[in-house]
């Protein structure tokens, strides 16, 4: 079936292009892009007052499939994708079994084939078992699909490990996804530790856990010339770091949350269990200093951590809930919110942040509508304003601090390889 | 009368930490605490207020004196009492806590004391059921009771609680006690200095306008009041300072400091001590000390807490 998407303001930083654009879809593909398209035998949408941008592209989400089906699936968390406006994500290696072997990439891409309304591409681990132990079959996974290495929810603590695994690494091209935490100064820690951990007496992760690892990283990727992109930032110090590595020309990169830069620990107050996340919401000083560094270019790009959980996991005691929250349904919102409307973004650097950066981390299709690309996009209402609801998510779990809160700015409709996967645009909208 | 324009204690529903609660209030148990005090020093203690309810305490870390204390105060108020105890261990056998405090309710319980080794444990529990709640000590956070019977304590001792200078020695990084005597002591007017190794000092301390202090003898130079905070044996494991010799010796309480300290020093110990390491029997039993009178104290304020919540006024009658 072939589309034409009239009227909408098209923003597509690879292709120079931010304006009043029509698409016209074929194939799977856009065709055309330009201004007042005159279609023929396609169906038209008017887009007159909406946004159309390419899709989004988590380089950072759990399905929790294979092994926790009962948090999430391959087919629910690309639904929860699609509804927040993500048309790739990759797919984080800590499921049971991990993904330390290319019999669990094949089974998630397989799965993924018949299932997923996105693009899945999954991420290998970096050690067997996630262990932090033993390398992993590096050029293995990277044959099977794998589009990148990483232990998340973890550091492989043993410097030797790591090291071996960035040099052994170079043979296959692929980025390091790091989770930096030391694991004796985070252990049994629930929230950032400072003044509020200690006014609600729960035992805290310093900043220093993420530091400390991000540092060694550093040096370590300094030395044996990998590439490596830093997970979930969440320290001022961690930013600082990482600017004074790129201007010694290390090759990494870095993202943040949208849960990182809206929130502080002193949203933990109350003991919401769904605050509770790795690393944990830090101070307002952490925060501004994560702004900072996505407005300098020192973080270069936005990921979601999308960890769902079941509300029984949650229904406890703050130090026994697991950390995680979903993020892919809320992401674009938290993000126009903090961002766009405040001033600070304009559609064009959100783009960069949220699809083509993601997307060349990776190494893999998306970012861009030039013709002749996949047609994965959406269509947004940047300045719709809608409440964040439990019963809402497409997402399996409802783990979201969000809820209850308002946002302004959403995903209508969301286009996977010119199909319509997810669509919330009025009916009026569509044209014979 | 101006007392029902304030906010009084029977207007929540339950006692969660003295951190949300306003001078007012706390100054509300104290008075009735006194009465209260009469009371159980009657021949005949039994009073009808609580006739027909029912209060559990829900143990999940082992305690004898609190619960005890607790239980004292409702049975002498009139209420049925149960007791109910759970190891961590059948917790972490899966066993959930909101489904457990749940079949408590559903058994009857229309106040549910609970001890819990985790923080938040009292807002999860509250947030839950529609009892009443009262926090007898959920992990490092707060243990209001403790606090609110040392301060009527020091109170009934010195006359006031404003302007005094308070220091609160030892483990304070897991200490519930030492936090709610913090909130509660600051909201009366007093100072707070705490006095412990650097490793068992929480960070951002300061920033409740308390003072830190790592040396016990110039603290006992400059203070009213010094509680002796009892030193878990298993913080020794985790590394946070190296025997308990050596911290009897820095931050112990004994005969020799207390020679050199002013003779009208007040010593508190929230108890059970270990007697030789955070303080002496010497020591513990010196003049100085109001140790036993903290536990006298503690049943009268554990029933002037259950009167407030059950609706009773600070000058109601009831008690004459």
């Amino acid at each position: 079936m072939s589309f034409c998407l009239k009227n909408g303001f098209l923003v597509d930083p690879a292709a120079g292009r931010s304006g009043k654009l029509d698409l016209i879809i074929e194939d799977g593909a856009v065709a055309q892009v330009g201004a007042d398209l005159d279609p023929t035998d396609c169906q038209v949408f008017d887009l007159e007052g909406l946004y159309v941008l390419p899709g989004l592209v988590d380089v950072h989400t759990h399905l929790r499939e294979p092994g926790e089906e009962e948090k999430e699936t391959i087919a629910t968390g690309a639904r929860a994708a699609a509804k927040g406006g993500f048309t790739s994500v990759a797919a984080m290696p800590n499921t049971k079994p991990p993904a330390d072997q290319s019999t669990v990439i094949n089974y998630v891409l397989s799965k993924a084939q018949a299932e997923a309304v996105v693009h899945v591409y999954p991420v290998g681990n970096i050690t067997k078992g996630g262990k932090g132990e033993e390398m992993a079959e590096l050029g293995e996974l990277a044959a099977a699909g794998a589009v990148a290495f990483s232990d998340d929810g973890a550091s492989v603590m043993n410097a030797e490990t790591q090291r071996a695994a960035f040099e052994y690494g170079k043979l296959f091209d692929k980025v390091f996804l790091l989770h930096c935490e030391d694991a004796n100064l985070a252990r049994d820690g629930s929230m950032h530790e400072g003044a509020v951990s200690t006014r609600l007496g729960l035992k805290g992760i310093p900043a220093l856990a993420e530091e400390i690892i991000v540092a060694r990283d550093l040096q370590l990727a300094e030395a044996t010339g990998a590439h490596i992109h830093i997970c979930h930032v969440s320290t001022k110090r961690s930013v600082e770091l990482i600017q004074e590595a790129k201007l010694r020309g290390v090759k990494v990169t870095a993202e943040a949350t949208p849960h990182h830069l809206s929130l502080i620990d002193e949203d933990v107050i109350g003991f919401n269990t769904a605050t509770k996340v790795n690393p944990p919401l830090r101070s307002r000083t952490d925060r501004e200093a994560l702004r900072r560094g996505v407005m300098d270019g020192t973080i270069n790009l936005i990921a979601t951590d999308h960890a769902p959980h079941t509300r029984e996991e949650k229904l406890k005691e703050y130090p026994l809930a697991p950390c995680g929250m979903i993020g892919l349904e809320t992401a674009l919102g938290i993000i126009l919110t903090e961002f766009y409307h405040t001033g600070l973004l304009d559609l064009l650097a959100i783009v960069e942040l949220m699809s083509l950066r993601p997307a060349r981390l990776l190494k893999i299709s998306g970012g861009t509508l030039a013709p002749g690309t996949p047609a994965d996009l959406i269509v947004v209402d940047p300045n719709l304003k809608w409440e964040v609801r439990a019963e809402d998510f497409a997402s399996k779990s409802c783990n979201s601090p969000f809820i209850g809160k308002e946002l302004t700015g959403k995903n209508l409709a969301t286009m996977v390889d010119g199909r319509w996967v997810y669509f919330d645009l009025p009916p009026e909208r569509a044209r014979s | 009368m101006s007392f029902t324009q304030t906010r009084t204690l029977g207007a929540r529903r339950h006692l969660l930490g003295l951190e949300d609660l306003s001078a007012a209030e706390i100054n509300e148990v104290l008075e009735t605490a006194i009465p209260c005090k009469e009371i159980i020093q009657r021949e005949i203690k039994k009073l009808p207020t609580l006739r027909g309810r029912t209060v559990v305490t829900l143990f999940f870390e082992p305690s004898t004196r609190t619960r005890i204390s607790f239980e004292l105060a409702a049975k002498w108020l009139g209420a049925d009492t149960v007791n109910v105890t759970v190891s961590t261990s059948s917790v972490q056998k899966g066993e959930n806590f909101v489904d457990t405090a749940r079949t408590i309710e559903a058994l009857g319980a229309d106040f549910i004391i609970l001890r819990h080794s985790m923080a938040g444990a009292a807002h999860l529990l509250a947030e839950n059921v529609k009892c009443r709640v009262i926090n007898a000590g959920d992990g490092a956070r707060e243990h209001p009771t403790q606090a609110l019977l040392d301060i009527f304590t020091l109170k009934e001792k010195l006359g006031r609680i404003q302007g005094l200078k308070v220091a609160i020695v030892g483990d304070i990084l897991h200490s519930r006690v030492a936090m709610s005597n913090i909130y509660g002591l600051t909201k009366l007017g007093a100072k707070v200095m705490v006095v412990g190794p650097p490793t068992l000092i929480p960070k951002g301390l300061t920033e409740l306008g308390v003072e830190v202090e790592h040396n016990l003898d110039r603290a006992l130079n400059e203070v009213d009041v010094v509680n002796m905070l009892r030193i878990q044996l298993e913080r020794q494991q985790k590394g946070l300072f190296p025997s308990l010799r050596e911290y009897a010796r820095l931050y112990g309480l004994n005969a020799e400091r207390l020679n050199k300290a002013r003779k009208d020093l007040i010593v508190m110990h929230p108890g059970p001590t270990n007697l030789g390491v955070e303080i002496t029997e010497e020591a513990a039993t010196d003049s100085r000390s109001v140790i036993t009178a903290q536990v006298t104290n503690g049943v009268a304020v554990r029933m002037a807490i259950f009167y407030l919540l059950n609706g009773g006024r600070a000058n109601d009658e009831f008690l004459s």
